[in-house]
């Protein structure tokens, strides 16, 4: 059984059409990329599945529990609800609040006191409080954050302010995780670190991910299935070793004539 | 635990103490009739600027209605206490208006608050107007001439009790998880949603929190100064509001005390200058506003126990 599976998806912003007919499948546990050179339309498809935007045609499929939902017309935050976790391309963190937050913000749904008990500050809510702190640094020690908890999300460097975007998407507990260019900025060194962060919690976790990326040695190094995209449309699919020689693919990122070849 | 307790204490004393100071002044005849006026409007203005910074410095929500909330709590208040009358009728007067307010805050923010930045600010003050209009052309508000002879309950004691409870709610709130979420829709809207956030309930709790408080500042308003017009509620008033939250800093509770209290000092001691008044009013604003921008306070917060803790660095030393 897939855990997403994208059935025919069109997007158009007016005439423009940025996605044309895209067919993916996600399967539980699976670690999938989806490249394509700017403006092919990846990011587009994240939107989507977190209901930022609604597909013109299409519909996103997302099994949980052994359950199928359709979830294209779904708001974010519920769609968040069942299950959805997605980092930025550039970075959204709550800049102006702490690392610390940060976190502490996002595991919000957990939260059972309700806002009467919150305006007298009642004992329960102090026992909750102090619950939401645990958890939120026990996520922060895990991501090596846990000596910056008090300082701004905008005072971090950039490394670490990715890696505390991972980590606030993991703290919605999610079970299909996407990635939206993690390694976007890094030089080799943080990014191979990344790469290892990635490999990690995907298996101590048991997420699926889907994972946007430019950088050929993440994806090639941590994928185990590639779909790529040029123009809004699929044009190759497969594991790193055929996508690496596929000609289309080639073609895409470094232009060309495809008659040529043919 | 035992801190927190300490520390609760610590607060509570100061509280009442606060009070104690404040009324003995005035039984001694040092705050006089005068200077109680501008205590007062010390009170109310720490009300409406408090509950108009959960809205717009710390959810994020660009309002200019909130003399519309404030003018609901007022004639609420004011026609229970002039129908029914007695020290029952204000109370029920004032916890009446603020309801009211935040039944109408629920009404108008429900489809308002959809809308970004300016659209929004715009919107909220056509409501704002039209809450004045419907005052104005009504029977039993008085029409254009207003209520007049509302009896007067509003007292130091009255204005001291709200003032606290207005500003220990709102900060409980803020410090809570729910007032985090507000936080994080003025921060990023898009991220807060995809981390699992209804923002516009979120949006639509603090504008009801703010219109409540604004209600209660109202009927403080009408009890205290005898007199009410739909006039004295137009967007002007909003405007002053929102002068006290930006100039003690957006997203600052004791910003917004402070300002209050500068504001409402500056303007007393310029009575003497007449017609210079709003000049040099305006001109302070102005001089401010250049040297600080971000407000007196910026997003941060007065704590004693900063100062406590400086106070013994500097000792140890």
């Amino acid at each position: 059984m897939p855990i997403l599976s994208i059935k025919n998806l069109t997007m158009a912003f007016g005439g423009l059409a940025a996605l044309t007919n895209i067919n993916i499948t996600v399967e539980k546990d699976e670690l999938v990329g989806l490249i394509g050179p700017n403006g092919a339309g990846k990011t587009t498809i994240f939107n989507l599945l977190t209901g930022i935007y609604t597909p013109t045609q299409g519909v996103i499929e997302y099994q949980q529990n052994g359950s199928t939902r359709t979830i294209n017309k779904l708001k974010p935050h519920v769609i968040s609800s069942l299950g959805i976790a997605r980092t930025f391309q550039n970075i959204r963190l709550f800049k102006d609040l702490t690392v610390l937050d940060n976190i502490r913000i996002s595991i919000h749904k957990n939260v059972n006191y309700g806002v009467m008990p919150a305006f007298f500050k009642l004992p329960r809510v102090y026992s909750e409080e102090r619950e939401i702190l645990g958890k939120s640094n026990e996520i922060l020690e895990i991501f090596g954050l846990e000596s910056k908890k008090y300082e701004l999300a905008k005072n971090l460097p950039y490394g670490e302010q990715r890696r505390l975007e991972i980590a606030r998407a993991l703290a919605t507990n999610p079970s299909l995780l996407l990635l939206d260019e993690p390694a976007a900025g890094m030089n080799p060194n943080e990014t191979s670190m990344l790469t290892d962060l990635i490999k990690w919690i995907w298996k101590e976790y048991g997420l699926t991910i889907l994972l946007i990326e430019h950088d050929m040695s993440v994806v090639m190094k941590i994928c185990e299935r590639i779909y790529v995209l040029d123009y809004g449309m699929l044009i190759a699919e497969g594991t790193p070793e055929e996508i690496r020689t596929n000609k289309r693919v080639i073609q895409a990122y470094l232009g060309g004539e495809l008659q040529n070849d043919a | 635990m035992k801190d927190t307790i300490k520390r609760l204490l610590q607060y509570t004393a100061s509280v009442v103490l606060l009070y104690a100071l404040i009324q003995l002044l005035i039984f001694a005849g040092i705050i006089n009739e005068y200077y109680q006026v501008t205590l007062a409007m010390i009170c109310i203005n720490i009300i409406l600027a408090v509950s108009l910074n959960l809205i717009t410095g710390f959810t994020g929500q660009f309002s200019l209605g909130h003399a519309g909330f404030m003018s609901i709590g007022a004639y609420t208040c004011a026609l229970m206490t002039l129908r029914v009358g007695g020290l029952f009728s204000f109370i029920l007067g004032i916890l009446l208006g603020a309801i009211l307010a935040a039944m109408v805050g629920f009404i108008i923010g429900m489809p308002t608050l959809r809308l970004k930045g300016d659209y929004l600010a715009i919107a909220t003050l056509g409501f704002a107007e039209i809450i004045r209009i419907i005052l104005l052309n009504l029977d039993f508000t008085g029409g254009a001439r207003g209520l007049a002879d509302i009896p007067r309950y509003t007292n130091w004691t009255w204005l001291y009790i709200f003032t606290v409870i207005c500003i220990v709610v709102t900060v409980n709130f803020i410090k809570s998880s729910h007032g985090r979420v507000c936080i994080s829709i003025r921060e990023d809207e898009i991220a807060a949603e995809t981390l699992g956030i209804n923002i516009t309930r979120y949006k639509v709790l603090s504008f009801v929190i703010g219109a409540f408080f604004a209600g209660i500042a109202g009927a403080l308003y009408a009890s205290y100064f005898y007199y009410i017009k739909p006039g004295l509620f137009g967007f002007l008033k909003s405007i002053d509001i929102l002068v006290i939250v930006v100039l003690g800093g957006m997203g600052s509770i004791t910003g917004s005390i402070l300002a209050s209290i500068f504001l409402a000092v500056i303007s007393t001691y310029l009575q003497a200058f007449a017609e210079f008044r709003m000049i040099i009013y305006a001109v302070i604003l102005v001089i401010i506003m250049i040297f600080r921008p971000q407000g007196l306070m910026g997003t941060k917060e007065f704590k004693p126990e900063q100062v406590e803790k400086r106070i013994k660095e500097r000792n140890n030393r």
